[in-house]
């Protein structure tokens, strides 16, 4: 019975990880089409050749991406779900079950988000930070199905690792963010925008955006970081023992306290903000790939 | 002349005032946190003493050099070093300059009443300004007590104000910070730690000669151990039989508190260890004891009983040493202990499940000088055959015996070890307490919006009504945009 929801399990991921492709593909035709070619406008007398964007002409492929990304998360929500009933606990008991819920934890973000914004130019990276996410997953990380090691059974698994989960995808969010500033930072001071980054919001709004999501998510981490260390004086008998992966949350911590100081009292805003954003996101990062699969202590589980 | 005079002690004590105020600036307070985030990292690539003392030494055998190198900068001890203790004390000096007068101040401004309003309001953000029916003052006071803004009333205009919840919170989480490091402190200065391998069947009594190894905070010592008696009654460990992966540990105990004749039976888990009062004891580690009779040429039992091994890998195979100090010349076995024994290649074993399903225990014999009493310390699980002779080679099942001339050994069965962790950490309310009001406080200092309305109306009875939000807070539009539906709405 075990094995057999963790075959459906499989399955669901396969299946939706086909479908983020197809939505990859329908995101990439919607920004690629989306692009007039170069036309002589009969209102300027002359050779004046504009480029516009038209995305009446690309509406069907954005609804299709969309859709499909719909479909992909029920189908990974299904994946997730059968895994965690075919290892009788929730699914992030290592890092297999924890990228698979990752990723649908970025996906349900993205589709949350686009209730309210239209924030389809960011779709493209979602599906392929997905698709990565979850080729990952299954090639290297895949792990067979099995009951929790001893020191993971305890309630703080559910409170710890989902306000972990849930900062992590909100920081890399805030960073890919971050990132797409200093790009068409970069882009405008030697001109004027390409036209498939028109429809990019513009500096002002990515430069707050990013900010928003940091500030609105540190407390979070804050507390991921906290219940991590009530659940080791459970477990370990101290709550504070600088083990490589409690060093890097420490690290992360400070990056991202320096980063609200920063800004809050110093008044940093632009450029220099975005760098420090993606230092402190890339604290995170190092922390799950380099402590997970390279380092020692007292976090690494279960093979992953 | 008489500049020349009072020169040194003006300077003295405007050097200390301008010391102080660059540490209390924000810009150092902002670089001493980079530093303190950069300083964590060392120690996590190089081994912790406290944290894998092992790997310490290993490092030392690697490369002894560079070993001594680090050690100069305190590498091995980063989170209790010099320079790393510096910087986060010279933080917290900053962060205590920072907050204390902004306490201060924030506590006088929120007895003060807010600002008069200000003589042109159409400079402020979300200016608006109608034709009003001479109500509107009433309607505001009636809004802002509603609001719960903070009032104050004048000629022909009511200046308001809310949001100091942002600066209270602010304050709390760096004040809550302070007690989370005193916390820490209170640990590390009167806290205690030790750990003890204790067999299944046998009692462990907390006296200092009972622990493995036991440390103590700086202010406390022996005298403050909790006298207390935990027997081992049992330990069950259950794996997973196709991933080998460990489900469960349980150790059923009989504990015993000082001064009381009855006992109790309590179970330790992993992730539920045994508490009395700050005291707590933890199921650490386990593994296999193998009881051994020794005897020598004459008969006479030279060792008896269990001898805890050291697991090397998820299937508990385990090495350890028997050794004989008392038999002339010295014996000593080099041993290793297989819980479910397998061949491996030649003539070495594995164990291929942590369960004891065939045990088997290894052993080569030598005769020699063990180097008990050369003053080195030694490892209860090696030995240093370097003065030694080997005179045998075996391996037994449990029940079995062998004979060399200089004497026998017989494997009669063997039995589970735990390792129990025994912590006193006073301080760890204190964090505790620190970490939740500091969530509290960035909570609040993170979504609090502090900003200011007025409203006044002219001497033609024109209403003005403008804001002002602190940081760039968002909202105050909406808000002013309510407060003026209020204002035009009928009584």
């Amino acid at each position: 019975m075990q094995t057999t929801w963790a075959y459906i399990s499989n399955y669901f991921v396969y299946s939706a990880m086909g479908i983020f492709a197809l939505s990859f593909l329908a995101h990439a035709f919607e920004t690629a089409w989306a692009v007039k070619a170069p036309q002589k406008d009969a209102n300027e007398s002359g050779s004046v050749l504009t480029k516009t964007l038209d995305y009446t002409r690309t509406e069907r492929a954005a609804r299709i991406a969309t859709a499909m990304m719909i479909l992909g998360f029920l189908l990974l929500l299904g994946g997730v779900i059968a895994r965690g009933i075919s290892a009788k606990h929730v699914p992030w008991g290592n890092m297999y079950e924890f990228s698979i819920t990752g990723a649908l934890a970025l996906t349900g973000a993205y589709l949350l988000a686009l209730r309210k914004h239209d924030l389809r130019w960011l779709g493209l990276f979602i599906s392929i930070s997905v698709l990565l996410t979850l080729g990952t997953a299954i090639t290297l990380l895949y792990r067979e199905s099995a009951p929790l090691v001893p020191a993971l059974n305890s309630p703080w698994l559910v409170i710890h690792v989902i306000a972990a989960i849930i900062s992590g995808g909100v920081f890399l969010l805030s960073n890919v963010i971050a990132g797409a500033y200093l790009y068409l930072d970069a882009m405008e001071s030697k001109g004027d925008r390409k036209p498939w980054a028109k429809r990019l919001p513009d500096l002002e709004s990515l430069d707050q955006l990013s900010y928003r999501l940091v500030a609105f998510v540190f407390p979070l981490w804050t507390f991921a970081v906290i219940a991590g260390a009530i659940w080791a004086e459970a477990a370990w008998g101290r709550y504070w023992g600088w083990d490589p992966k409690e060093t890097w949350a420490f690290i992360t911590w400070v990056a991202y306290a320096a980063y609200l100081h920063a800004r809050v009292t110093i008044g940093w805003r632009g450029k220099r903000a975005a760098w420090l954003c993606l230092f402190a996101g890339s604290t995170f990062l190092f922390n799950y790939v380099y402590v997970n699969v390279w380092g020692t202590g007292k976090h690494t589980y279960s093979g992953l | 002349m008489s500049t020349e005079t009072t020169l040194p002690e003006l300077g003295a004590t405007g050097l200390l005032r301008f010391m102080w105020r660059q540490l209390t600036s924000m810009r150092t307070a902002l670089i001493l946190l980079m530093m303190l985030g950069v300083a964590a990292i060392p120690g996590s690539f190089i081994p912790q003493r406290a944290q894998n003392p092992m790997a310490v030494r290993q490092y030392y055998l690697d490369s002894p050099e560079l070993a001594r190198w680090i050690e100069r900068f305190s590498g091995f001890t980063v989170y209790s070093s010099p320079w790393f203790s510096a910087i986060y004390i010279l933080l917290f000096i900053s962060l205590i300059g920072c907050v204390l007068p902004r306490t201060f101040e924030h506590f006088q401004a929120m007895r003060a009443l807010p600002p008069l309003t200000p003589r042109n309001l159409s400079r402020m953000e979300s200016f608006q300004r109608f034709a009003g029916d001479g109500s509107e003052l009433t309607k505001a006071q009636s809004w802002f007590k509603k609001s719960r803004f903070r009032v104050r009333s004048e000629e022909g205009a009511i200046s308001a104000e809310k949001g100091y919840l942002r600066e209270t919170g602010n304050l709390l989480f760096h004040l809550s910070l302070i007690l989370i490091l005193i916390g820490v402190s209170v640990g590390s200065l009167f806290g205690m730690r030790g750990e003890a391998i204790v067999n299944k069947g046998e009692r462990f009594i907390s006296l200092a000669t009972s622990y493995d190894n036991l440390s103590f905070g700086k202010l406390v010592n022996e005298d403050s151990l909790q006298p207390f008696i935990i027997e081992v009654v049992d330990f069950v460990a259950k794996y997973d039989p196709v991933t080998n992966a460990p489900q469960d540990y349980t150790a059923t105990v009989r504990v015993t508190n000082p001064g009381e004749s009855t006992s109790t039976i309590k179970t330790i888990k992993v992730n539920s260890p045994l508490t009395f009062g700050n005291t707590r004891v933890y199921l650490q580690a386990n593994g296999y004891s193998p009881i051994v009779t020794v005897r020598d040429s004459t008969g006479q039992v030279a060792l008896q009983g269990p001898i805890p091994f050291l697991p090397q890998d998820g299937n508990l195979s385990s090495i350890g040493s028997i050794k004989v100090p008392d038999a002339n010349p010295q014996i000593g076995f080099v041993a290793s202990f297989y819980p479910t024994f397998a061949r491996n290649g030649g003539q070495g074993g594995i164990s291929v499940f942590p369960e004891a399903l065939d045990p088997k225990l290894l052993f080569s014999i030598w005769e020699g000088d063990l180097g008990l009493d050369s003053g080195i310390p030694q490892s209860v699980y090696r030995i240093d055959t370097s003065k030694m002779k080997r005179i045998a080679l075996d391996s037994l099942k449990p029940g079995e015996s062998f004979s060399y001339p200089q004497g026998s050994i017989k494997f009669e069965t063997f039995v589970p070890w735990i390792n129990l962790q025994i912590v006193d950490d006073p301080g760890k309310g204190y964090s505790l307490y620190g970490a939740i009001a500091a969530i509290l406080g960035l909570l609040a200092s993170l979504f609090g919006r502090r900003r200011r309305i007025w409203i006044r109306i002219t001497s033609t009875g024109v209403v003005e009504v403008a804001g002002l939000a602190k940081n760039g807070a968002p909202g105050l539009d909406a808000e002013i945009e309510r407060f003026v539906t209020h204002l035009k709405k009928e009584m």
